[in-house]
């Protein structure tokens, strides 16, 4: 624990100036906080004639006095607030592009782990837990020790007896409150996960609607939601129950105090050992130590959280990314698109991906990948771009080890389109020119037109600057491949894969882009991953992957002779056929187009 | 709306989620008459609160009262004993206080929760009353937003007025009692008060949007960072990485800026409230000062003076403070009761009779549906399916297969036409009646959370175990789940773990089996799964639609060669009917797939299944994600 505050003390650390400037005038606030309450008790004092005469005069000048102590004493109150919530934003400020930065870096196999709500949570609420550490536990919290021990000594100076009674009770409140609020903490929680659980009922329900109105469980769902409702209902009033009791009891103990000094302070002033202005002193300095105990058990709390918080914090910051430049890489240079498998193996955390794997891909072929799903296809294409390294074996591109290339020059030269399609909320142009900044506006509509895409966008209501994504039109998933597609395509990237990239689009269409694609694959090394037959009749070499092993490969009209790739395709098929109708087919361009 | 912040950046343009759709009302009527009825039956304890909460005032401003009048009374006088009697009192007091303050927020507390409470209730009831076309264009995303975040900021805005009503009170309780106690010095301590009034305004009117900005900026913040981590695997394989940071640094930053600007803001108050508590004291000590010096006034009455302002500018401070908060609860309690306020259009006719025990043939007649006015995805399609057939659907996405399903269960009301069932009108009878005697098995077998036993027996509570294990038995589950640790206890996970996703296929068919439904709709699974649990499939299959009617959007080529009737839909229509053997002899569209298909498969494919690329996505969200 004590490790990770201090990382997050160090960060805090960097905004060294605006750190002194809000201790400065945390300690000057403090000091004329303690004055006031001797300022009013000389007034009193004065009022009363404690030495036999008042003074009005003084009256006037002790009231001036209050006045410019506590304008003095608020300029540095604010100085200490803003300065306290400065270090700390910067320090948030700071921790989120870290993160940002380390998350967009991060190797596939730390995402597959990781989901993005989990993440998502690290990087807003725990960055905030450590954000309030640095505000509260770093500065606001000399606060209440420069209160508490002020407030002590002013009263000590005074009358020590009197002193002692009536600060009896602070441990014990402090305590009390450092108690409560790791108890409320734990109730917080439980409360928190009886609320998980009812957002869990909730959330099923809505993705399961289909369900449940075709079962007619409307009041089944309702009786459940009702019953977590309940257990949510009493977890939050027995947490509310207890704060209340907390609340009330803290605020009659310091009432208790000011009864205490009543009583004993009282019998002084009678006795003669003390003036009335000095029995109001204590009132006041009573009163000063209220807010400060208060806050002394959400202090503890803020620590304690901070310190989970920063711990997952920090794990991503040094999480370690097996994919990453070696010291010694240069980049890749010019491609020609010589692939090469050589012995390549690769299991993810959970299961074994590839075994064995060697091909080689010649400049300007197309190789397509088939076989079913979690057969490898994906896994193999993966390793080529480098989101994984193999555990076994290596692949080469003209000859080099892609570990001893440049990550961004590898990629740069690899261009995918892959299965799941991911677009940003954005304009279309923009999604098309997304890793390829410069494109002009011809560039985005010649790759557009490639894919087949062209026509659908100007019928968008403001064609090729129509936002699309989350809050934008919505499109289909057809036309999100092919967006895909075009965004690959502006790449112009000597290595092409495409991960089955066209199994949403139609028959008519996919027809529209093998032919533009024809033209595109010419002068590259292209990777087709496919169900179709009709996707991969460009392919020069064909490898069907089984269980993670190249189970056949060669030219297709091998394949089709020894049986096997018809086994397979046909395997997969047949429904296909019938519910994608035209999806089957063989032969040239020029017959497709024939078959209705 | 929201707030437009001006430039916003393209990587989050329209990214803002709902939460952040703040209006800028501190007031808004509809908001809280409505949330008044929700606190109608709760008249009793709220009436208990406020007695608690006026003795809990009482008390407030007596404690200084007695210090007051041990002051004046005893100790300038020298009176011991008085002094202990007033101690005391004083302890009867505290007890009072004590008493008071905690039943008041007590009791506004348990009143608040069960508000929020019925709330929570209402909206989940409407939402299951909700026709699925609602739930088919809201994302699941923005309606947990709204049953969630927008709940939860009533929740803060109630537990603030909990926590500020005993504030509120004892102020006024306090203003009153310095007025009867010595008006002219009360007017003098407080003269400058109604300035601060202002001065607050002014500064909330200011502070208001600066917090909003604050939140639509941290909102672009962490849309981008989303965005950034979901599609993390195309900005790597497109090296994006360097602009990317660029952008988000700008957003990051742009949220620094409008925070600190806001915390300016915010911490500028604190002065201006101090400062006015300093003339108050200073009035106090200068005035009150001269009424003792000339004896019109105890010593005693000066210390309770400053003790009451001392109190007095706590809670002004803490309220002003949540300004933001009441803001926010009003756009949320709209939203809210936008969505409640939601007229579920596919309600039960008046007169709507229970459907009786169905049979199970099925018309379409003239039907036409379109999920959008305008766009058919049905065109006058006539259909008729005898009861216990089976009847399979084929035809390319977008043809209308799934749109065929949904309309039987009556998930949609047909635009044109009708439907009936055993002759009666689906929409002349009750949903719940009709729903009860329909099964459904999707192509994504859904499960709730909760053992195997409470799935497999879902909504059907009366159904014995027994019963629950037959149907495990028939779909050939119940080995497996016997061999369990747990068995029939076993939790079912989110995501895998101890079932594969044939099995979760089963535990759907189970469940279809509990419900013995005499109607079945089945979307066929496509997932690969091994050929052992592809069998159980099948198995399970035929035992399901054995006696029923069913409609079966086909995958499996058994499923299509033993259907009674294939439907071949094209373009909302249907273009062929009959059997297998019907349809190869008709030499259409059927016939030509299936030729080709035998010829591919002239070499020799033995399986008769296929897992497919092509799933039928033509009603987003029907599915589930």
């Amino acid at each position: 624990m004590r490790r990770i505050l201090w990382r997050i003390t160090k960060l805090a650390a960097l905004e060294k100036g605006r750190l002194i400037i809000a201790w400065g005038s945390l300690i000057t606030a403090s000091v004329l906080f303690l004055s006031v309450p001797r300022l009013v008790g000389n007034a009193v004092d004065a009022a009363v004639g404690a030495e036999g005469q008042g003074d009005s005069g003084d009256l006037v000048r002790l009231g001036l006095l209050v006045i410019g102590v506590i304008a003095a004493r608020s300029v540095f109150n604010y100085g200490n607030l803003y300065m306290a919530e400065a270090v700390s934003q910067r320090v948030a400020y700071r921790i989120r592009n870290l993160l940002y930065d380390k998350l967009q870096h991060l190797s596939f196999a730390f995402h597959d782990r990781e989901h993005t709500g989990n993440l998502m949570s690290k990087s807003t609420v725990d960055v905030e837990m450590t954000r309030m550490f640095v505000s509260m536990g770093l500065i606001r919290a000399g606060q209440i020790v420069l209160f508490t021990a002020g407030s002590a000594t002013m009263m000590m100076l005074t009358d020590v007896p009197l002193a002692l009674i009536s600060l009896s009770f602070a441990p014990i409140i402090a305590a009390r409150a450092i108690w409560a609020s790791r108890r409320m903490r734990h109730m917080w929680l439980q409360t928190q996960i009886e609320m998980g659980k009812l957002t869990t009922v909730l959330q099923e329900n809505l993705s399961g609607q289909r369900v449940v109105k075709a079962f007619g469980a409307e009041d089944h769902e309702e009786r459940k939601f009702r019953a977590q409702n309940d257990e949510v209902f009493n977890r939050t009033f027995e947490v509310q129950k207890a704060q209340s009791f907390n609340t009330s009891l803290m605020q009659i103990v310091f009432w208790s105090a000011s009864g205490v000094i009543l009583w004993f302070g009282g019998r002084a002033v009678i006795e003669g050992r003390m003036t009335p202005g000095e029995l109001t002193e204590f009132f006041l300095y009573i009163s000063l130590l209220v807010q400060p105990i208060r806050m002394l058990g959400f202090l503890v709390n803020t620590f304690a959280r901070a310190a989970s918080a920063g711990e997952r914090v920090f794990a991503v910051l040094d999480a370690d990314s097996p994919v990453r430049d070696l010291p010694e890489a240069a980049p890749i240079g010019e491609v020609r698109g010589h692939v090469r498998f050589e012995n390549v193996s690769f299991g993810y955390t959970s299961r074994e991906a590839v075994r064995n794997v060697s091909f080689e891909a010649e400049p300007g072929q197309v190789t397509a990948l088939m076989g079913a799903p979690g057969s490898g296809k994906t896994t193999l294409m993966s390793l080529l771009a480098r989101f994984y390294d193999p555990d076994g074996g290596r692949v080469t591109i003209d000859g080099k080890d892609i570990r001893e290339c440049q990550l961004a020059s590898l990629r740069s030269a690899i261009g995918i389109v892959q299965q799941d399609v991911f677009l940003f909320s954005a304009t279309v142009a923009e999604n098309i020119a997304y890793g390829r900044e410069d494109a002009t506006m011809d560039d985005i509509i010649t790759a557009a037109r490639t894919a087949q895409i062209h026509d659908e966008i100007m019928a968008l209501p403001e064609g090729y600057e129509t936002v699309i994504g989350e809050r934008g039109v919505s499109l289909s998933g057809g036309q999100r491949q092919r967006l895909s597609i075009a965004r690959t395509l502006a790449l112009d990237p000597p290595i092409l894969v495409l991960d089955d990239s066209t199994s949403s689009v139609d028959a008519g269409t996919e027809s529209g882009i093998q032919d533009a694609m024809a033209e595109v694959v010419k002068d590259r090394t292209t990777f087709i991953i496919a169900h179709r037959l009709s996707s991969i009749q460009h392919a020069g070499l064909v490898i069907v992957m089984q269980n993670g092993e190249i189970g056949e490969m060669g030219s297709p009209d091998e394949l089709i002779e020894s049986g096997g790739l018809f086994t397979h395709v046909t395997e997969l098929q047949y429904a296909t056929s019938l519910n994608g109708v035209a999806a089957v087919r063989m032969g040239s361009p020029a017959q497709r187009r024939a078959t209705p | 709306m929201m707030m437009n912040t001006g430039g916003g950046n393209w990587m989050t343009r329209g990214q803002q989620g709902d939460i952040d759709e703040d209006g800028t009302k501190l007031y808004d009527q509809r908001v809280i008459l409505r949330m008044l009825r929700y606190v109608g039956p709760y008249k009793f304890p709220v009436f208990l609160a406020m007695l608690a909460v006026v003795v809990y005032t009482g008390a407030t401003v007596a404690i200084p009262l007695i210090i007051a009048i041990g002051i004046d009374r005893y100790i300038e006088n020298g009176n011991v004993s008085g002094l202990n009697t007033l101690a005391i009192w004083f302890g009867v007091v505290l007890v009072v206080h004590y008493a008071a303050n905690y039943t008041h927020q007590v009791l506004l507390a348990r009143v608040s929760q069960r508000v929020i409470y019925d709330l929570r209730n209402d909206l989940f009831k409407h939402l299951q009353d909700l026709p699925m076309s609602f739930h088919n264009r809201h994302k699941v995303g923005s309606v947990m937003s709204r049953a969630q975040n927008d709940v939860y900021q009533l929740q803060e805005f109630l537990d603030i007025v909990v926590l500020s009503i005993g504030d509120l009170l004892s102020l006024s309780g306090i203003i009153a009692f310095m007025l009867v106690r010595d008006w002219q010095l009360s007017l003098l301590s407080f003269a400058s008060l109604p300035i601060l009034m202002v001065i607050i305004w002014v500064w909330q009117k200011h502070a208001r949007p600066a917090f909003l900005r604050v939140r639509v900026a941290i909102s672009q913040v962490n849309a981008s960072l989303a965005e950034n981590l979901d599609g993390v695997r195309v900005v790597q394989s497109m090296n994006r990485q360097r602009t990317n940071m660029g952008v988000f640094d700008g957003l990051n930053d742009r949220h620094l800026q409008t925070n600190l600007r806001a915390q300016r803001l915010a911490s500028s108050l604190m002065p201006v409230v101090e400062m006015f508590m300093s003339f108050s004291l200073a009035a106090t000590i200068i005035f009150g000062g001269r009424l003792v010096l000339g004896g019109t006034l105890g010593a005693g009455q000066l210390v309770q003076f400053t003790l009451y302002i001392q109190r007095f500018y706590d809670p002004i401070r803490s309220l002003t403070m949540q300004f933001t908060q009441l803001q926010r609860a009003m756009a949320s309690g709209a939203r809210i009761f936008d969505l409640l306020d939601t007229e579920p259009d596919l309600v039960d006719a008046p007169d709507a009779r229970p459907m009786p025990q169905i049979q199970g043939a099925i018309r379409y007649e003239n039907v036409s549906f379109a999920y959008e006015p305008g766009k058919f995805v049905l065109n006058d399609v006539d259909l008729d399916v005898e009861a216990g057939e089976t009847i399979a659907f084929v035809g390319r996405t977008g043809a209308g297969k799934t749109t065929m399903a949904a309309l039987v269960s009556r998930f949609f009301d047909v635009v044109g036409g009708r439907i009936t069932i055993d002759g009666h009108d689906v929409r002349d009878v009750t949903r719940e009646s009709l729903a009860k005697q329909m099964g459904i098995v999707l192509q994504e077998p859904f499960q709730f959370s909760g053992t195997i036993l409470e799935n497999i027996r879902y909504n059907h509570p009366e159904a014995s175990d027994e019963k629950v294990y037959e149907a495990a038995k028939a779909v050939g589950l119940h080995d497996h789940i016997a061999s369990l640790r747990d068995g029939y206890e076993t939790m079912l996970e989110e995501r895998g773990g101890n079932m594969s996703l044939g099995q979760r296929q089963l535990v759907s068919f189970a469940r279809a089996l509990v419900a013995d439904p005499r109607i079945i709709v089945l979307d066929e699974a496509t997932a690969s799964v091994d050929t052992q649990t592809e069998q159980l499939i099948q198995q399970a299959i035929g035992k399901m639609l054995h006696g029923r009617t069913a409609i079966v959007i086909a995958h499996r080529l058994s499923t299509i060669r033993n259907a009674d009737k294939i439907v071949v839909m094209e373009k909302g229509r249907i273009v062929e009917l009959g059997n297998h053997a019907e349809l190869v002899a008709l030499g259409g569209l059927y016939a030509q797939q299936h030729e080709l298909h035998a010829r591919l498969a002239a070499s020799g494919a033995k399986r008769d299944y296929a897992p497919t690329n092509e799933f039928d996505d033509e009603v987003p969200g029907l599915a589930p994600a």
